[in-house]
């Protein structure tokens, strides 16, 4: 199953190649591999300019009546920094990790469509310059290279053209609608894959959660994209061709666009926190030392999170005036979703329990990562019984609960993916001292933040304000918010030092360094090209746990 | 890997610490003299649905409370108990792949909170969520602007803006639409928040328990100047409340004495945008001003209501207010004076 050292291609360029070859190679690639590291590359690009952003955010609210940022600044940045986070950092790295890990996974040689693959990156990519050119290149309330300011879900009608003039919101539209076009060639390409190019017994029951949970992912995708993007067209209808879906001066519809965006953006919650699932159910067991506890029910649980996900997003509109049967469906089956999620946090404490624990740094930011998306569920169904969010909605404790989800759950598992996964990319370790520092900071700098956040949304702090009286009693929890701020910043430094010093003294990783189960790690780190020199066989759902206790194979008990 | 702690526990009890100093202000903010400070908490409120949601929030908290700590306490014992340690052997630990029983009992469980809490939370919504306006009760329209807000009183005709006055012992109906984009109707201490939206009218009630000041603003993103949309309710005895409702009836009685003022106002375009009753001012896209000196506030609350912050604000709207609709009426700063000296006898 190993490939032969001569077929391994380090990541690195080659001495003596040439930069234009080597940046060719790059750019022309099919390879699911590199379009993985790609994806990932450049979502954490975009991590550290969203993260400047929400710095600059912070720093702006640590006082009250602050006037370091202007109103039209202040806007812009929050608009940018959520639209950044969400599309431009949380999709590609979890599109990144996919496209890396699930044709190795499942024993395929590359995705199931290799040249849409690379479509899908590049589309993404230049949706994401599309943005962030409108801060060289738009016009908009204030002049030109005014990016957009009416915040990440853009509600009508104030993203319609009376309220928002210019060409700044036409920016937001197109490249969001651009790089949803390349997520939607990917969630096709991954549901392709993962039905047609399966290696021999591979059956479906012996896929790695990793795999169904990505399937799951992208079933969501196809279904929640195409409304979003509908819904981005209507809105071009209504600012240049004299359409009035929206545009309640003539009549338009200012609720139904939250419809539509939700419609999206719920279903969006659960493509992006899932993934984060896959990773902790592949990296809870391999530092547990013990298989995953209820395989059947956590693939079950997932399916039934991926449908009713489908079936909650009123709840982002419990203040809009629905009518009080909207408002108790919405809240009731908002709280069902806390059934399935309770059972997976459920099913990886079991797998630890009775386990030896190896606590490396991705099992660190794992075991973060179940505190507090704990943390985040609970503050879900607060937010999910409909009278409490009437005083929460649009409070800053919304804010604390979704960075909860995002930071907290996707965040911390994204680091633990690279701490994980990196070796298998580049073929040397990350730092275990340098991934130390980063984990404490940044999970101490994490709780300083969006711990105190909670509190200000309690005290009637809402979010999207620039500035805010010193008479509210707010002051002293803004600040410890904002200090945290730094902490989280020197962890994200750890971790750019980690992966540089990673190249240059680097520590060979092997092809088994974590003594892991699935197929990516019987291959050669980083894999050929070709991924396997012959296609392998399984029998379990570990086969590389068959591999090393051939007394006592999974697949016996399966 | 055997130094390690446990990471969860740190973020427990951050949370905890975090929840226990929140209802600390809050209760804080309940027995305090009135200070400077007042803090718009939701758990310090002063009307009926304030109070229900308030308790009902409790319950919600206490259970979720309950689950974190059995669910983190079972989290840190794994972490304590399974860690590897040295001197641990090199053999695997003993594999288990699942349990009908126990994946049945953690499924049910949470089952039962969930049907428990959706029906206290049906109830709640079925006590609280009023569509018509009962027999009785006071009617108010609440209009949102592009930043500010405007208050209608069609039982007696009164208009005012940004500052909401209601009586205790008479409960206030809201029928609540916009002008512009959306805006959110938020004053924590009296109700939960509803929205603003345009092409639609939205309901909200409150029966304010206690005379006083509260403090909310806009919740909804609506642009610029969001953060400046703020909101100050006053809450009258019965008797307070029908002086304020006379007082704010009468036309505008400004005196000779500022005629040059009055004259600068009714000749440029202040009379567009704003209405001051008794004259030919009657502008309907700003505030009415008619009785501006009843208020204590400026710009929705961006400053101060006194002759400095007036003759700031007329001056360059923007200093105080960046992005502000009004526009800067480029006055000679002696004419500035004069009209400031005339808003300053509306009272």
């Amino acid at each position: 199953m190993v490939a032969s050292d001569e077929h391994t291609q380090p990541i690195a360029i080659a001495a003596g190649q040439p930069w234009g070859a080597g940046i060719h190679d790059w750019v022309t690639t099919v390879d699911h591999k590199k379009l993985g590291i790609l994806y990932i590359g450049a979502g954490l690009l975009f991590f550290l300019i969203g993260g400047l952003q929400a710095s600059a955010i912070r720093l702006q609210l640590a006082q009250a009546e602050n006037d370091f940022l202007s109103p039209e600044v202040f806007n812009r940045l929050f608009t940018m920094h959520g639209t950044t986070m969400v599309f431009l950092v949380g999709m590609p790295i979890i599109t990144g990790f996919a496209n890396y890990l699930l044709p190795l996974m499942i024993g395929a040689r590359d995705m199931a469509f290799p040249r849409l693959n690379a479509w899908g990156f590049w589309m993404f990519l230049f949706g994401g310059l599309i943005l962030y050119f409108s801060y060289i290149g738009s016009t908009g309330l204030y002049g030109a290279g005014s990016a957009p300011d009416v915040g990440w879900f853009a509600y009508s009608p104030l993203a319609g053209k009376a309220f928002s003039r210019g060409n700044a919101t036409d920016f937001w539209i197109l490249g969001i609608l651009v790089s949803g076009f390349g997520s939607l060639s990917g969630a096709v390409n991954m549901i392709a894959t993962t039905f047609t190019l399966r290696c021999k017994g591979m059956t479906l029951r012996r896929m790695p959660l990793f795999v169904w949970m990505t399937l799951v992912v992208s079933f969501l995708m196809l279904l929640a994209l195409p409304p979003l993007t509908a819904a981005q067209v209507m809105l071009l209808f209504d600012r240049f061709l004299g359409a009035h879906f929206f545009d309640t001066q003539s009549g338009g519809d200012a609720i139904l666009w939250q419809h539509f965006f939700w419609f999206f953006g719920h279903p969006e919650v659960y493509i992006l926190v899932i993934p984060g699932f896959a990773y902790a159910s592949e990296i809870i067991p391999v530092f547990s030392r013990k298989v995953i506890f209820g395989y059947a029910v956590m693939v079950a649980a997932t399916i039934s999170i991926g449908f009713l996900a489908t079936g909650v997003w009123a709840h982002h509109m419990f203040t809009v005036g629905m009518g009080k049967g909207l408002n108790i469906w919405f809240a009731a089956i908002t709280m069902v979703v806390g059934i399935p999620t309770g059972i997976k946090i459920f099913n990886w404490i079991a797998t630890m329990y009775g386990g030896r624990i190896r606590f490396r740094v991705p099992m660190l930011f794992c075991t973060a990562f179940l505190a507090q998306f704990l943390v985040a569920g609970l503050t879900g169904v607060m937010l999910a019984a409909t009278p409490f969010d009437w005083q929460l909605s649009d409070s800053y404790f919304v804010v604390a609960h979704f960075h909860y989800v995002l930071i907290g759950g996707l965040m911390m598992t994204i680091f633990a993916a690279i701490y994980y996964w990196f070796p298998k990319m580049t073929g040397h370790m990350l730092s275990e001292k340098l991934g130390r520092w980063h984990f404490w900071l940044f999970v101490v700098g994490f709780q300083l933040t969006f711990t105190t956040m909670h509190v200000q949304g309690l005290l009637g702090m809402p979010r999207r304000v620039y500035t805010y009286p010193a008479d509210r009693g707010w002051e002293t929890w803004n600040l410890l918010t904002s200090s945290g701020v730094v902490l989280q910043a020197a962890g994200v430094l750890c971790l750019l030092l980690a992966i540089v010093q990673a190249f240059r003294r680097p520590q060979p990783a092997g092809d088994d360094p974590w003594d892991a189960w699935t197929l990516e790690w019987s291959t050669s780190s980083p894999p050929p090209a070709y991924n396997f020199l012959e296609e392998p066989e399984v029998r379990s759902r570990r086969p590389l746990w068959d591999l090393k206790h051939p007394e006592d194979p999974d697949w016996q008990y399966e | 890997m055997s130094r390690c702690r446990n990471p969860k526990r740190v973020a427990g009890l951050c949370w905890v610490a975090g929840l226990a100093l929140s209802l600390a202000a809050s209760a804080a903010g309940d027995s305090g003299p009135a200070s400077a400070i007042q803090t718009p908490s939701m758990f310090d409120t002063s009307s009926t649905p304030a109070d229900t949601i308030a308790d009902y929030s409790r319950l919600v908290v206490a259970v979720c409370a309950a689950i974190f700590v059995v669910v983190a306490g079972l989290l840190v014992v794994v972490i304590v108990r399974f860690r590897a340690r040295n001197g641990d052997d090199e053999r695997e630990p003993p594999q288990i792949y699942g349990s009908t029983q126990i994946e049945l009992a953690w499924t049910v469980v949470p089952i039962l909170i969930v049907v428990l809490l959706g029906l206290v939370t049906a109830r709640n919504i079925l006590a609280l969520q009023k569509d018509e306006r009962p027999q009785g009760w006071l009617p108010i329209t609440a209009i949102g602007h592009q930043w500010w807000w405007e208050f209608r009183y069609p039982e007696r005709g009164v208009v005012t803006a940004n500052e909401l006055h209601l009586p205790v012992g008479r409960p206030a109906f809201f029928d609540l639409e916009s002008q512009d984009v959306i805006h959110s109707f938020w004053v924590p201490q009296l109700s939960g928040k509803i929205d603003l939206v345009p092409n639609r009218t939205n309901h909200l009630w409150m029966d304010p328990l206690e005379p006083g000041v509260y403090v909310g603003q806009c919740a909804e993103y609506c642009g610029t100047q969001h953060a400046n949309m703020l909101l100050r309710v006053i809450v009258h005895t019965p008797e307070d409340f029908e002086r304020w409702l006379d007082q704010q009836l009468a036309d505008a009685n400004p005196s000779p004495a500022v005629a040059a003022g009055r004259r600068i106002f009714e000749t440029t375009a202040c009379i567009s945008c704003h209405t001051v009753r008794g004259t030919d001012a009657d502008g309907r896209f700003g505030p009415d001003l008619t009785h501006l000196m009843s208020r204590a506030t400026i710009g929705a609350g961006v400053a101060s209501n006194d002759r400095e912050h007036l003759i700031e604000w007329v001056t360059s709207p923007d200093h105080l207010k960046p992005g502000a609709r009004m526009p800067a009426m480029k006055l000679e700063p002696a004419r500035i004076e004069q009209l400031v000296d005339y808003l300053l006898t509306l009272e």
